[in-house]
């Protein structure tokens, strides 16, 4: 019993990092009608700019020589990162998807892949070979429960996350921009002419997308305190499935789809041998997609997608 | 528009220009060796430790003027290629290195996934060729023109089980691998095989793996601990080493953890932290209390680069030395890149009681060296302290 438990516990924290990063996949889809690839490197971004964040905020109250808790400076690096990977995302927008709404929608994913490979090589080149270690704000606490082990940080990644869904949900659907949001996600063409800007509301997602995947990145650097210019690549992939899963531009789906796939890796790996995890869990994945071609919340060809 | 995008393409027609420009160079008497190594991808810091040693070398030829072969100086130059940590790449490094450059003699690849794959290429090619890191077996099997600089997996998947059976005294062993990666899957193997031939079979009472750039291993690890196992043995590299042993402390397994020669890296230390003190691991030699020509390289290492030189720095300044005596045992060098390479080929196979720093060493018919392993601890204070030597 505790045995499952523990896994349980495993795989909401695994699961937490998929749904928050298979939102910005999902949110970015339902306005633009493409898969912004680009997403598990902002991840990989938003982390490093915590990372960095972090730094200077540990060495700035070192030298006035105040002790502020580690939990303000956890929100406050959060925050930070949040704000300035949202930029990022923006300028991806800008920069890499705005010049080719028109073209074909292949030549956008490229283009995602191709920004997704510069943020890798060129955090590569600028920081170099190391691989940093993610400053421990916050002091581990590790409970013991009946045999059952966690952190408060595992406690702290699933409630933010949460949290953040939570305020996505409400954001998108109690507030004017949500509603523009909403009403673009219906058709991108027409929405316009009623005096909503494309221009205003691409950038938008991006930003929000972004900021997820920025707090997705602290999270999981707390967590998994090793970081690595290759770290969204994986995830990245893994959390596209997601939100295919949760279906195409679905944010309820993708979120519930996210801790879906964490619970299958986690417990097909406590059943099965963990050499056959990846291929029986996606063997998994493979079937249901079978069955719900279109994902959980997902329908066909559409102008009838919802946010 | 068009006229920006007309300005772009004039650009990199220009740079294209450039870049073929370089490429035509004067042919002059020098010596070329190539070096495969990973300057990017997962392991980085090793690729930086191979370089680094490299230059070391390349600097210390230099001040004597050159490479004495016979009775010619000749100017050695370093191809520094990246293969990315990927057997592919490695692949292209080599047969760019060798059909383009016209390298002599090839350096690397350190990890066994990328040296089995890139070896086969420098045997065809009957370039020679020595990895200073890569401990599988395959890497060497039946090419004759493929050395390496450091002990095998056979050898060193019963040296960690011999000593924890006597120095530690357990009897039931957990083993955690990554399952995509040729270095960690076969001496996994190599280990099991070698503790259940002391301990029975079944002793090995978890044995549990995942797939490369994974970073959760919390289900692995619950299983591992609801095994009753005594010690976890995980042969990773030193990025996963953090992650799987804080994760194994917060999930309340408290047992040792130990590991293979992989865990040697200066980063170990410092993405670890305190979770690692007073675990051990075997490996090819340490840094810490040693003396003669190693400290001498350690010493002139840590002057210049800032940190003290993992095994992968070592091993690659000894195949690099290694390199150096087959070439100037050679006598002369006739000019014909295939016959000096066979005629460096068959001296390095001849090579018997080389004095490198990571230990003496000669060459076994498969172009395998027969050499000492140490056991290491990594100290409170987060150095790598020596422990114990095992030798075949």
């Amino acid at each position: 019993m505790e045995f499952v438990l523990q896994n349980f516990i495993n795989a909401m924290q695994w699961g937490s990092f998929y749904a928050l990063i298979a939102l910005g996949y999902s949110m970015v889809y339902s306005i633009l009608m493409l898969f912004n690839f680009t997403h598990g490197d902002i991840f990989m971004t938003g982390a490093y700019i915590g990372f960095g964040a972090a730094t200077v905020l540990l060495f700035l109250t070192a030298s006035v020589g105040i002790s502020v808790p580690g939990w303000l400076l956890l929100i406050l690096t959060i925050l930070i990162s949040m704000m300035l990977t949202s930029l990022l995302g923006i300028i991806v927008e800008r920069v890499g998807y705005r010049p080719l709404r028109d073209a074909p929608r292949a030549s956008a994913a490229i283009t995602g892949l191709m920004i997704g490979i510069i943020l890798e090589t060129g955090n590569l080149a600028v920081l170099g070979a190391r691989r940093f270690s993610f400053p421990s704000l916050i002091e581990t606490v590790t409970y013991n429960i009946g045999g059952v082990y966690f952190t408060n940080k595992k406690i702290l990644i699933v409630g933010v996350s949460l949290f953040l869904m939570l305020l996505l949900h409400a954001f998108i659907r109690k507030s004017r921009w949500g509603m523009a949001m909403r009403a673009m996600s219906y058709d991108y063409q027409v929405v316009p002419l009623m005096g909503v800007s494309l221009n205003m509301i691409a950038p938008m997602t991006f930003a929000i997308g972004s900021a997820l995947a920025a707090a997705a990145g602290i999270l999981y650097g707390m967590a998994y305190p090793v970081l690595d210019p290759y770290m969204g690549v994986l995830l990245g992939w893994k959390s596209f499935v997601a939100a295919i899963l949760g279906g195409r531009g679905s944010i309820l789906g993708a979120a519930l789809a996210g801790f879906l796939l964490g619970f299958i890796e986690i417990f097909t790996a406590m059943i099965f041998p963990s050499t056959l995890r990846d291929l029986i869990a996606y063997t998994i994945i493979l079937l249901i997609l079978t069955f719900r071609p279109y994902g959980f919340f997902g329908q066909p060809y559409t102008t009838q997608l919802r946010l | 528009m068009h006229k920006s995008r007309a300005v772009l393409v004039v650009f990199f027609m220009f740079f294209m220009a450039f870049s073929f420009m370089s490429c035509g160079k004067e042919r002059e008497a020098r010596i070329k060796i190539g070096i495969n190594a990973p300057i990017t991808g997962d392991i980085p810091k090793v690729g930086e430790g191979t370089k680094y040693a490299a230059q070391m070398w390349l600097e210390e030829i230099e001040k004597a003027g050159g490479l004495q072969v016979g009775d010619k100086k000749y100017k050695v130059e370093l191809v520094i290629e990246d293969n990315e940590s990927k057997a592919e790449s490695a692949v292209k490094a080599n047969t760019k290195m060798i059909s383009e450059d016209g390298v002599l003699i090839i350096i690397g690849p350190q990890s066994s996934k990328q040296a089995i794959a890139a070896g086969g290429v420098a045997n065809d090619y009957k370039t020679p060729m020595i990895s200073p890191w890569s401990t599988n077996p395959d890497t060497t099997r039946n090419r004759p023109f493929v050395f390496r600089g450091c002990f095998l997996d056979p050898f060193q998947g019963p040296v960690v089980a011999n000593f924890v059976k006597e120095e530690l005294g357990f009897k039931k062993a957990a083993v955690l691998y990554d399952v995509a990666s040729d270095y960690p899957k076969c001496l996994a193997e190599y280990f099991k095989k070698a503790w259940e031939g002391i301990n029975g079979p079944g002793s090995v009472v978890a044995y549990e793996s995942f797939t490369t750039k994974d970073a959760d291993f919390s289900s692995q690890l619950t299983k591992i601990k609801g095994s009753g196992a005594e010690f976890l043995f995980t042969p990773q590299y030193y990025n996963e080493v953090a992650l799987i042993v804080k994760q194994a402390r917060e999930l309340g397994f408290t047992a040792p953890i130990l590991g293979s020669d992989s865990w040697g890296s200066a980063e170990t230390v410092k993405l670890c932290g305190p979770a690692c003190s007073g675990l051990y691991f075997s490996t090819h030699y340490a840094a810490a209390g040693a003396k003669g020509q190693t400290k001498e390289f350690i010493d002139s290492y840590k002057q210049k680069y800032g940190y003290v030189p993992d095994d992968v720095g070592a091993l690659t300044w000894d195949a690099l030395r290694l390199a150096q005596k087959a070439i100037q045992n050679a006598g002369s060098l006739t000019g014909d890149i295939a016959k000096d390479r066979q005629a460096v080929r068959d001296q390095l196979a001849k090579t018997k009681d080389f004095e490198g720093i990571t230990g003496k060493m000669s060459f076994t018919e498969e172009g395998d060296p027969i050499k000492c392993a140490v056991i290491v601890r990594i100290s409170d204070k987060g150095e790598f302290e020596f422990y114990k030597q095992v030798c075949p």
